[in-house]
């Protein structure tokens, strides 16, 4: 059985590879309404990063060649089809293609259900995107790592820019997907919302199904509550179809509208976004993303490759690799230049902190294996035909985080109390 | 009348199984758990389509199995693989025993499509449900065999020899009822109902013990998948997952109780190559397969062996 | 009461889109007595071809008040194109088999034709926001609604009563009305029920493709697309009686207003109301509100 393999070892590099390449499976959407949004993005971020670092591009500290001087070799799966596939895909992935690490993983579903594999077949895996909080907080596991924050960020960073932009908020509403992803986003926002300003009512809470595409009945339903907030973590054709439905409708003046992962919106759908809509990038990316160094070099080598602006996505899977390239050369350089094992790597990588075209990634909670960054909100306004966002508020990783050792749901209803 | 050679044939495929199946790459070894639990819901499907009775539903069993093994985990702390699936056997079957009633009376594509829609309105219900996580679901406790917990290395094996016991046993089971007048009334009332009528014997309790029967064979088959992945989740209910089973039942034929299993693997194959190989138009390749397989083998896989056919 | 209006008047909206959608699917299967499942192929292939063609016509400055018939046009090629394609060439062959065989053969070709989609048109999202906006709003209980909505009214109106009046006023359709109640019969009367066969096919799979071209300007279009529409076609078409036209309308009709209902009374429930209304008509009519007359063998 071959595997598609999608060989990133360029001809013009030096030949001579005397170490051995090092074999890195990549899992994400290639099909499927996820593609579009995250999959997509994702997978040129990857190949970008890969080819950049194997030709020894990368910005300090991440010059050295491939990881630790091995090219980097990518075996990429598609993250379509049910969980039983993907964990029947994982591990062909470890047991038959061998594959030395892996990063993927969009479905909080399936990081869920691949945690626990991965843990049994001793293969590191670093999930670049999925948001629930779930992983380290139910569980706790050697071999598995997040390099980005979880969606309580998004929903915590959302409550607190409201409370900041409307002072006076008396009542919110929520259009959510109706699965975990929607329901939690949800449930941790009006929460939090609760803690800050405990007056604050809700209105309603619309959970249309999952690619429903269809929102007319609800858009009529929140503006008919006419709350001051509406809250939505759509993504995709549900968020596209609800700013092509909602906008010309007025949904979006009526209400100060945050979408907390509008950002993957902004590029294709500018112009239909009306000024004033608060978008979120789940994290310091995109727009909000700093202008270091690693962003420069991330930013501009993406666009000139793709000639299209990278998304959340693209930036967290581009950390991903980053934060395991540094673990891997430090493991290598702890065992005196041998290539390093996947617990040595782990070792590594728990605890660390590293720099990427977003920012500092610190690995601070779930014992060192979930990372945490600051997050930033902003409003969108139309300027000489290119949406740009303003009034942008960033919020510090400890404010936004729940600390080491507490569950999410009990820090938020604990009033964000730091340990 | 000749003699049946299906008890020996499951017999053979048991002992090849339980000695063969320690030298089988691990990944093989998985592969080979989840035909076998897929395997157990066509077979009921199998039963129910000699009755000429196909139900786009039988991915509620299935999942009703799966949650009521991980329930067991999850609210009492068991994790032996026996118990799991008498669980999901118990659950599956006080569901279709009651559900049952009132699909009993419905026949052609109404049976299908009333059974889809209650195994949508699971699925709805299973993602509202915060408690159980919704869609992102939960992991289940890994299998213990009679209080002992196999070790990483020997998990796949035990769990794959569990399954093929409790699964050849059953279809065992399975082909006995085939030869009970009972299990004999199903072809007939695919072809006259009312004549069975006339003979005295009952249609609708016939279809209804034959659904029961099914829906065991699907909850065993959800319980024995969940452990093996170690997730469950809602989209285990999902009418796409109901149509995986369809698709094995018409690629194994109804030839014999052993077809569904052969079936099953056969979709696995596919479907991994499929993924291999053409990673981007996996749908397409499976599609193709099901078309070719319909078109030129009607009868299903088992039609390429010589049958004697039994009915 | 102002609220009630606002329901209603997003229940007729929907109905309006779930008739037109279903429409198809309940014909083809009163006439050829197939479950087809290629039904949301067909959404899915007027939905991306509506879109990438009127963005293309959108995008060189031609006139957007014509795209309302550029929608209809690509609609149009692309059922022409594929429809007559499937019925000729792999489905004539199959109407001697059992009816759940010939569902598993559409399902087998709704699975080609999904990767078929994306090999062409690629996963990245179209839309076309122009005829959606330009012909401005109406304002009912204080609401504003685009007025484009009364677009999907118009075509679900034009399109009911279209195929009434064709099947009850025309000789096509009287004689349409006796292949539905006996093909082996109408046959030997000397009706050419191949070619009825082919254009039912073809008429129906270009509903479908209607419905999804008009719905593209209000959408993204994105893959997937096809799924969501088969299980909501089946949902009415099952409630209503398969081959019953009336039964499509009333079917839409109760799905749509219940659904509003649910949205802005009970949001929770909303996500399997339509199943459980399904249920419910199924557990009381067996085969439907309004079924068609089937003879039993004795």
């Amino acid at each position: 059985m071959k595997k598609l393999v999608v060989a990133l070892v360029a001809a013009a590099l030096a030949p001579v590879a005397a170490a051995q390449n090092v074999k890195i499976g990549v899992v994400t959407f290639l099909s499927g309404p996820a593609a579009a949004p995250f999959g997509v993005p994702a997978k040129n971020a990857a190949e970008f990063v890969v080819e950049a670092l194997n030709a020894g591009k990368g910005p300090a500290p991440y010059t050295k060649r491939g990881f630790g001087g091995a090219a980097i070799e990518v075996v990429m799966l598609d993250e379509a089809g049910s969980t039983t596939t993907q964990v029947t895909e994982f591990r062909n992935l470890v047991q038959r293609a061998n594959v030395d690490l892996v990063i993927g993983y969009v479905s909080s579903g399936n990081c869920l259900a691949i945690a626990p594999v991965a843990e049994e077949l001793k293969k590191l895996v670093n999930f670049f995107d999925c948001g629930t909080p779930r992983i380290f907080e139910d569980g706790s596991y050697e071999y598995v790592f997040r390099t980005s924050p979880t969606a309580t960020m998004d929903s915590v960073g959302a409550a607190l820019y409201v409370k900041d932009a409307k002072p006076g908020v008396k009542s919110i509403a929520g259009i959510n997907q109706n699965y975990a992803w929607g329901q939690d986003s949800w449930g941790d926002f009006e929460l939090a919302m609760k803690m800050l300003v405990p007056s604050v009512e809700t209105k309603t809470s619309q959970m249309p199904k999952l690619f429903a595409g269809q929102y007319n009945a609800e858009i009529s339903a929140l503006m008919s509550a006419k709350p001051d907030v509406i809250h939505s973590s759509f993504w995709n054709g549900d968020l596209e179809a609800l700013i092509l439905q909602g906008g010309p409708r007025g949904l979006m003046k009526q209400s100060l509208t945050i979408l907390t992962t509008g950002e993957t919106a902004m590029h294709k759908l500018g112009a239909q976004i009306p000024d004033g809509t608060v978008l979120g990038a789940r994290g310091p990316f995109g727009p909000y993303a700093p202008n270091n160094a690693y962003n420069k070099w991330f930013h501009g080598g993406y666009v000139g490759k793709y000639k299209e602006e990278p998304n959340y996505a693209s930036y967290q899977m581009a950390q991903a690799f980053l934060g395991v390239k540094l673990a891997w050369e430090k493991a290598q350089d702890a065992s005196g230049g041998k290539r390093p094992t996947n617990e040595q790597v782990a070792a590594a990588l728990k605890g660390s902190t590293f720099e990427g075209p977003g920012g500092t990634v610190r690995m601070a909670i779930g014992k060192g294996h979930q990372a945490i960054m600051e997050t930033a909100y902003g409003q969108t306004r139309m300027a000489g035909g290119k949406l740009t966002v303003v009034n942008v508020k960033r919020y510090p990783a400890e404010q936004v985080n729940p600390p080491e050792g507490v569950k999410s749901s009990d820090w938020i209803k604990s009033g964000f109390k730091a340990k | 009348m000749t003699r049946d050679r299906t008890p020996l044939l499951i017999g053979v495929i048991l002992v090849a199984l339980l000695a063969g199946g320690a030298f089988l790459p691990q990944w093989a070894m998985f592969m080979v758990t989840i035909a076998i639990a897929r395997g157990l819901v066509a077979l009921g499907l199998m039963l129910l389509l000699r009755a000429g009775l196909v139900s786009f539903g039988q991915a509620l069993y299935y999942c009703l199995g799966a949650y009521a093994a991980g329930a067991l985990g999850r609210f009492f702390g068991i994790s032996d693989i026996f118990a799991q699936m008498l669980a999901g056997a118990a659950a599956a079957g006080v569901a279709a025993f009651i559900l049952g009633f009132l699909l009993a009376k419905y026949r052609g594509i109404f049976f299908g499509l009333l059974s889809l829609a209650l195994s949508m309105i699971l699925y709805g219900l299973l993602v509202k449900n915060e408690a159980l996580g919704s869609t992102d679901g939960f992991n289940i406790l890994p299998s213990t065999l009679f209080g002992i917990r196999p070790g990483p290395d020997w998990v796949r094996y035990a769990v794959l020899a569990a399954a093929a016991v409790v699964a050849l046993l059953l279809a065992l089971a399975v082909n006995r009822y085939l030869n009970t007048p009972l299990g004999r009334l199903a072809p007939a009332i695919k072809d006259n109902e009312i004549r069975v009528e006339y003979m005295g014997a009952s249609a609708r309790h016939a279809v209804h013990v034959m659904y029961v029967i099914a829906a065991v064979l699907a909850g065993v088959g959800g319980a024995l998948a969940a452990t093996t992945v170690g997730h469950i989740d809602p989209d285990m209910a999902f009418w796409t997952t109901s149509g995986e089973f369809i698709f094995i039942t018409i690629l194994a034929g109804t030839g014999s109780v052993v077809a569904p299993f052969a079936g099953a693997l056969l979709y696995g194959v596919i479907h991994t190559t499929a993924y291999d190989l053409s990673p981007n138009t996996w749908q397409l390749s499976l599609g193709a397969a099901l078309l070719l397989i319909i078109v030129f083998l009607p009868e299903g896989l088992w039609s390429l062996f010589p049958q004697r056919r039994w009915r | 009461m102002n609220q009630l209006l606002s329901v209603g008047v997003d229940g007729v909206i929907y109905s309006a889109w779930l008739f037109t959608a279903a429409l198809g699917l309940t014909l083809i299967y009163g006439v050829m007595k197939i479950v087809n499942v290629t039904h949301g192929s067909f959404y899915a292939l007027g939905a991306y071809a509506g879109a990438s063609i009127t963005g293309a016509w959108l995008a060189r400055g031609y006139p957007p008040m014509l795209s309302y018939a550029v929608l209809l046009g690509s609609a149009l090629l692309v059922t022409l194109v594929v429809a007559p394609l499937i019925e000729r060439a792999i489905l004539r062959f199959m109407y001697a088999k059992d009816e759940v065989v010939i569902l598993l053969i559409t399902y087998a070709l709704f699975l080609i034709l999904e990767d078929v989609i994306k090999l062409v048109w690629g996963v990245n999202p179209y839309f076309i926001a122009e005829p959606y906006a330009l012909l401005g709003s109406f304002s009912v209980a204080g609401l504003a609604y685009p007025t484009y909505n009364l677009i999907l009214v118009a075509l679900a109106l034009v399109a009911g009563l279209g195929l009434a009046w064709i099947l009850h006023s025309t000789r096509v359709g009287k004689l349409l009305l006796a292949v539905i109640h006996d093909p082996e019969i109408s046959r030997a009367m000397g009706i050419n029920v191949d070619r009825y066969y082919l254009v039912t096919f073809t008429f129906g799979s270009l509903l479908a493709a209607l419905a999804g071209a008009y719905t593209a300007p209000t959408v993204s279009v994105v893959p997937g697309l096809g799924v969501e529409i088969i299980v909501l076609s089946f949902a009415v078409v099952v409630i209503g009686g398969l081959g019953s036209l009336p039964g499509a309308a009333l079917g839409a009709v109760i799905v749509g207003v219940v659904r509003s209902l649910s949205v802005h009374y009970m949001p929770q429930v909303e996500l399997f109301v339509i199943y459980f209304v399904m249920a419910m008509v199924l557990a009381f009519r067996p085969r439907g509100l309004f079924s068609l007359a089937e003879p039993r063998r004795i």
